[in-house]
């Protein structure tokens, strides 16, 4: 067994352990804790493959944005100290069933596939610059994949395809998700301070149901 | 140690990975340890000659130099307290997650020419998602505290340090775009030479995007005057409240250690890395492009000038953050906020902009930018320095025994009319 497949093994397995764990805890935060740690495996198992700026980026976005974010949330929100999320019969079931059919698909495909992967392939340990990445990003000549085209004939077919069309629109998709987000936030103030200057009564009423 | 691996029967490869992790292991946490260390008997010695006092005197001389040790030693032997409310897991985790995180950031962090353990190409990058983990810590520990100042400063430094990574990250851009690269070694590589070579100096938004940078990365670090975290004056002492001994010790070394990676990246991005200022020319490099490799000459170069260089430069700009800690006034909660989101990311982005614009159309005009500034700030800087060795210093007035080569003031009784 080789160095790259013993540190492999020591930290899917950590890593799997620790997903176990984000799904059978029932504290809130605590299954944040365990996420914190599956999601810093994986930007390990990254960083073993030599994606520095993919592991990098998991960890940047998914651990110092989004997790945070979520035990945010839950401080917010959380009515008493520690919360815990009693999971019924019937969930555990539904979630086992279609955690199961995931798991086959995955499994299925796998092994249908030849196997040219895995820890014992010897990896190359670093690429030797981003600029490729950054120049395909920004869908220069050359830099960018090769894809087929469909409906091209002929020599044309296989023509470069940049990443800038899809990043724009995830991008501007933000936008949106952003301009909705601020507009609810909005609406529902105004929707309280005019029916405070209509009917008062009616405010006094759903501050006290909310 | 590899040899002594290999003869106790592991393979090679592992023998080697085991001797570089212990290596590793014991370099990092050592400098961390020490940096620690060092950096609260600084603290406290600026907080105090500031406040007009003298602080640590006793422990290790004159200058209380083995302060920190006996503190370290007195919460070493603490009893080691997990509150009954707490969630033990997470109050047990928090400490070390900030430490980790802080850690794993010097392992891409050039301490000189080809000193680093791991010369990563997108090296910026890693610290700074690295030490974006470092707040998850001091969230899962003020909340697993179950004490409501912990939680109210765990929500505080999620909300602060969520928000000034972002016009953090877009600074670190700018000199990412002078450069070209964001190798941390050939930042250091490409400022060798005279001062004027620093990327500080290279065009007007590099020079603003520093100090942008710094005040950023003050608040990153939950120093004050953005520690909302820890307000003492409000929170009791914010998300460590219920931490005693070792985990406060723990956290301690995680802040001090970010202080000081977070003034490395300043260092490198901005203030010419490892070099002087004042040779043209790089002792270390110089010796490795004659003899091709890396030889005691480079060995030397780097033991006795590059990585103390860098080191110094990394403790004056945590003195500075010393300094502004115990100059300025704690701000409000919503002001930490306004100053994050309507000030400093505008400001950024506009700098991002800014140097866009400078690389693309007036680059030509580099030289016009970088010598006159240069050597106004430096002028600037040693005008300042000889003024303040110049203007007479006054001695404590009432003198403390032992302390002062000075007689004690002679008090004349008044006599009552």
């Amino acid at each position: 067994m080789t160095l790259q497949a013993f540190l492999f093994y020591i930290i899917a397995g950590l890593t799997g352990l620790c997903a176990i764990s984000v799904v059978v805890t029932q504290n809130i935060v605590r299954a944040a804790a365990w996420l914190l740690f599956t999601l810093a495996g994986v930007a390990g198992i990254l960083f073993m493959l030599g994606a520095n700026f993919v592991g990098a980026t998991q960890l940047l976005v998914y651990v110092g944005g989004t997790l945070v974010l979520v035990v945010f949330g839950v401080m917010l929100t959380a009515q008493g100290p520690f919360i815990t999320m009693k999971t019924g019969a019937a969930e555990w079931g539904i979630s086992t069933v279609v955690g199961l059919l995931l798991y086959g698909v995955l499994a299925v495909a796998l092994l249908t596939k030849p196997m040219n992967f895995g820890p014992e392939k010897e990896v190359q340990q670093e690429m030797t610059s981003t600029t490729t990445l950054g120049e395909s990003l920004m869908s220069i000549d050359g830099a960018t994949p090769k894809a087929n085209l469909t409906g091209v004939p002929g020599e044309k077919q296989r023509t470069a395809v940049g990443y800038l069309l899809p990043f724009e629109i995830v991008s501007v998709h933000l936008l949106v998700v952003l301009i909705g987000a601020a507009y609810l936030a909005r609406a529902k103030r105004r929707r309280q301070t005019e029916s405070r200057q209509l009917a008062p009564r009616v405010e006094a009423s759903t501050r006290g149901a909310s | 140690v590899s040899d002594l691996f290999q003869r106790i029967g592991l393979s090679e490869p592992l023998a080697g990975f085991l001797a570089a992790f212990i290596a590793g292991f014991l370099i990092i946490f050592g400098f961390l340890l020490v940096s620690a260390i060092f950096s609260v008997w600084l603290e406290r010695k600026v907080a105090a000659r500031i406040q007009d006092r003298l602080g640590p005197t006793r422990v290790g001389g004159k200058f209380g130099w083995l302060q920190t040790l006996a503190d370290g030693l007195k919460l070493l032997c603490k009893e080691d307290l997990v509150p009954k409310d707490a969630d033990h897991v997470l109050f047990r985790i928090g400490p070390y997650v900030a430490l980790a995180s802080t850690a794993l950031a010097f392992i891409v962090l050039p301490f000189g020419n080809g000193v680093v353990p791991v010369d990563l190409n997108v090296a910026v990058f890693f610290m700074l998602a690295v030490m974006s983990t470092e707040i998850f810590g001091v969230i899962l520990g003020g909340y697993g505290s179950g004490s409501k100042w912990a939680v109210f400063g765990a929500m505080r430094e999620a909300a602060q340090i969520v928000s000034y990574e972002v016009p953090m990250a877009i600074c670190v851009l700018v000199p990412v775009i002078v450069a070209g690269t964001m190798k941390l070694s050939t930042f250091g590589k490409d400022q060798s030479g005279f001062f004027w070579n620093w990327y500080v100096f290279h065009d007007p938004f590099t020079f603003a995007t520093f100090w942008t940078y710094f005040a950023c990365a003050t608040a990153s670090c939950k120093r004050a005057p953005f520690d909302l975290a820890e307000a003492e004056s409000e929170l009791v002492a914010g998300f460590h409240t219920e931490y005693s001994g070792f985990r406060w010790l723990i956290f301690f070394m995680a802040e001090y250690g970010s202080m000081v990676a977070v003034s490395g990246i300043a260092i490198l991005l901005f203030l010419g890395g490892w070099n002087t200022g004042l040779l043209w020319f790089d002792p270390a490099q110089l010796l490795y492009d004659w003899t091709g490799e890396q030889t005691i000459g480079w060995f030397l170069g780097n033991l006795l000038l590059n990585v103390p260089v860098f080191i110094a430069k990394c403790y004056l700009l945590v003195f500075v953050m010393m300094w502004v800690r115990w100059t300025l006034p704690r701000l409000r909660i919503d002001q930490v906020m306004m100053t994050c989101l309507k000030y400093f990311l505008p400001i950024s982005c506009f700098l991002l902009l800014g140097v866009s614009v400078w690389q693309v159309g007036l680059a030509p005009w580099t030289p016009w930018f970088k010598y006159p500034m240069a050597l106004a700030c430096v002028g600037l800087f040693v005008a300042m320095v000889v003024k303040a060795v110049r203007t007479p210093s006054t001695l404590p007035v009432a003198g403390l025994s032992g302390m002062w080569n000075v007689p004690a003031p002679k008090y004349e009784m008044v006599r009552k009319p």
